[in-house]
């Protein structure tokens, strides 16, 4: 099963079930690494209807193991879309009077060229030939695809975590292509201690034999015991102390009593199993190494000399920052550094922070007081952006 | 008022009874049933202005600048609570300090910046009032008066410090630990180089006081306050 599930996840890469967007030698795409990437594509979901002014997209950047399949059915897992609480049919972003985009990122497995895609000078897959990618360079592809839809402005672009980067990326890279901005639990650089946690992840995965110094396709082999400590290990960081402990206490496993023995004793050491087993079968390891790099490297205040407030200077855009207190990824003060550098460009802007136990991924929860802010900023942007409700 | 103001009175009144119907929240440093001063901020307020409201609670006064006056409004409030309910329904709101947080926005960017029944409740209000001055073409600033007689007859009489609708807290719960009488207020407009461009206070009954009465008068029988300010 988790063989078959893998070449899935391969065929994702380079022939994916969702629609795909190709650039050939004419549009390539500038990489910040100082290299062109060309051809390459963009794999991409829409919901809902473009409307005759196309004033009402709105385009959702995902997070680092996320993809395209943001509301409907993920094909390699067969589960709904990651952020179906949020955005349908009904729901606070309404398909049924929005445009909603979203696009795997370039770097990603799921069918925009990421390491897992065929490199056409080899016949081979990329993996580690591919340039490193940054944020930047996937809000870059972004806008082409913006482009190919005619909007010449979204309405909205919203994201969290590492889609958040992709935000405030877009907001003071394109400020005139941005009418609102959304980032959420996410900040303007990636701290040390991130760059240590996804260090951590890669080392686990570059130790695995099984790894071939990336080359795994070629051997046809998956280091797929690196992958799944890199994903135990990062999915701590996404939980917080207190939800971990009331889930799982020290509660243990389908067992009695302490085995004096290695196996997975624990509640939490099962589950955190499991989260790996599960996340390798619908992962590339290469390509989780692009996506880290990415956020590593990400310092929006350094791109302008280290004042963060010239990155948005002069800006028109509306703001709205969301950050949870029991996130550890990316603590209230990295929101309300971006706030603060906001309030210094004269931007608009508003900032929740959500009181919860459920740490960074409760942007992916279903959080009422979440959805409450997000309904209020979209719904007072809307009226300015004269949408009709 | 000291100037006839071109506000919308059938808004107003909606806009009262709104007031009226809130009950005391926690956002708020003095008894909100009172915050008739609303009224008057927001007559000073001209149409299409860049507004910054310190101290914006649940957002009631941003809500009828955004509904009347079309102005363009931001929010800073200490409550988290009262941030994410302005979020909620709209406003631009952000949480924060006014005492800690004004040094982030940039000089003049503001038309009017508001201080609505907050300043009492700063730990620095000579550095607050600075910075608004700074930050805004304008400041208007709203504070209830300490100088009010019954305020006076309190300490006078029961030797007691003053408890009524207007001021609802006991010495030992209070936020206000900067309280200040209009003539105290008017001497650091002095000190900070600020002009008054315009006063009012109010009664008692959120009248109005008459215009020719001196400034010794509106101490004594104001029980609010409203200055709009320039530097």
């Amino acid at each position: 099963m988790a063989a078959l599930r893998a070449r899935k996840t391969n065929n994702e890469a380079d022939q994916p079930s969702s629609p795909v967007l190709r650039f050939g030698a004419d549009k390539p795409l500038k990489l910040d690494a100082g290299t062109l990437l060309s051809p390459f594509q963009i794999a991409y979901q829409t919901y809902g209807t473009l409307n005759d002014a196309h004033s009402n997209a709105i385009l959702v950047c995902h997070a680092l193991t996320g993809d395209q399949h943001v509301a409907s059915t993920n094909p390699v897992t067969g589960k709904p879309g990651w952020w179906e609480v949020l955005i349908g049919p009904g729901r606070i972003i309404d398909t049924n009077r929005f445009f909603v985009i979203c696009c795997n990122v370039i770097g990603g497995c799921l069918g925009s060229t990421g390491p897992a895609s065929i490199n056409p000078a080899t016949g081979k897959p990329y993996g580690l030939d591919l340039p490193v990618i940054t944020i930047r360079d996937m809000v870059r592809a972004q806008l082409m695809l913006i482009d190919h839809f005619g909007i010449e402005k979204l309405f909205c672009v919203l994201g969290g975590s590492m889609g958040g980067m992709q935000v405030l990326q877009w907001a003071s890279s394109y400020p005139e292509r941005v009418f609102s901005a959304l980032p959420i639990a996410t900040g303007a650089r990636h701290s040390s201690q991130n760059i240590a946690f996804h260090e951590v992840g890669r080392q686990a995965v570059m130790a695995d034999p099984d790894w071939h110094g990336g080359k795994y396709f070629e051997h046809g082999k998956r280091p797929e015991k690196g992958l799944a400590v890199a994903r135990m290990a990062a999915h701590i960081t996404y939980l917080s102390e207190v939800a971990l402990h009331r889930k799982f206490g020290r509660n243990l496993q389908d067992r009695e009593a302490l085995t004096f023995g290695f196996d997975a004793d624990f509640q939490i050491e099962s589950y955190l199993r499991h989260q790996g087993m599960t996340f390798v079968d619908r992962f590339d390891a290469n390509s989780y190494l692009y996506m880290t790099r990415s956020m590593d490297y990400f310092d929006l205040a350094a791109d302008h000399g280290g004042r963060l407030a010239d990155a948005f200077a002069g800006t028109k855009t509306r703001f709205c920052l969301v950050s949870f207190t029991s996130d550890w990824l990316f603590p209230t003060e990295e929101s309300r550094s971006v706030v603060h550098a906001l309030n210094a460009a004269g931007a608009s802007v508003s900032f929740v922070e959500i009181e919860t136990d459920r740490g960074h991924d409760a942007f992916l929860l279903d959080e009422p007081e979440l959805f409450a802010a997000i309904n209020g900023f979209i719904a007072s942007a809307a009226r300015a952006r004269g949408l009709s409700l | 008022m000291r100037q006839a103001s071109a506000h919308d009175p059938e808004k107003l009144q909606t806009f009262r009874i709104a007031i009226m119907r809130q009950e005391k929240g926690p956002t708020m440093s003095v008894n909100r049933a009172q915050r008739v001063d609303l009224e008057v901020v927001a007559g000073l307020i001209p149409p299409q202005s860049r507004v910054l409201d310190v101290g914006s609670g649940d957002g009631l006064l941003l809500e009828l600048l955004q509904e009347t006056k079309q102005v363009d409004g931001r929010g800073l409030e200490l409550s988290q609570r009262g941030v994410n309910e302005c979020v909620a329904r709209g406003l631009s709101v952000i949480q924060g300090d006014a005492d800690t947080d004004l040094e982030f926005y940039p000089d003049k960017g503001f038309d009017f910046v508001v201080l609505s029944q907050t300043l009492q409740a700063t730990r620095n209000p000579k550095l607050v009032l600075d910075e608004l001055l700074r930050i805004g073409n304008r400041a208007i600033v709203s504070f209830p008066n300490f100088g009010h007689w019954r305020v006076r007859l309190s300490l006078f009489v029961q030797g007691r410090m003053p408890v009524n609708d207007d001021l609802p807290y006991s010495w030992y719960d209070t936020p206000n630990i900067h309280f200040c009488t209009i003539r105290d207020f008017v001497n650091l407009c002095d000190e900070l180089g600020a002009t008054v461009e315009k006063a009012t206070a109010l009664d008692g009954n959120g009248q109005k006081i008459g215009l020719s009465m001196p400034w010794w008068f509106w101490n004594f029988f104001g029980q609010q306050a409203v200055f709009l300010l320039k530097r």
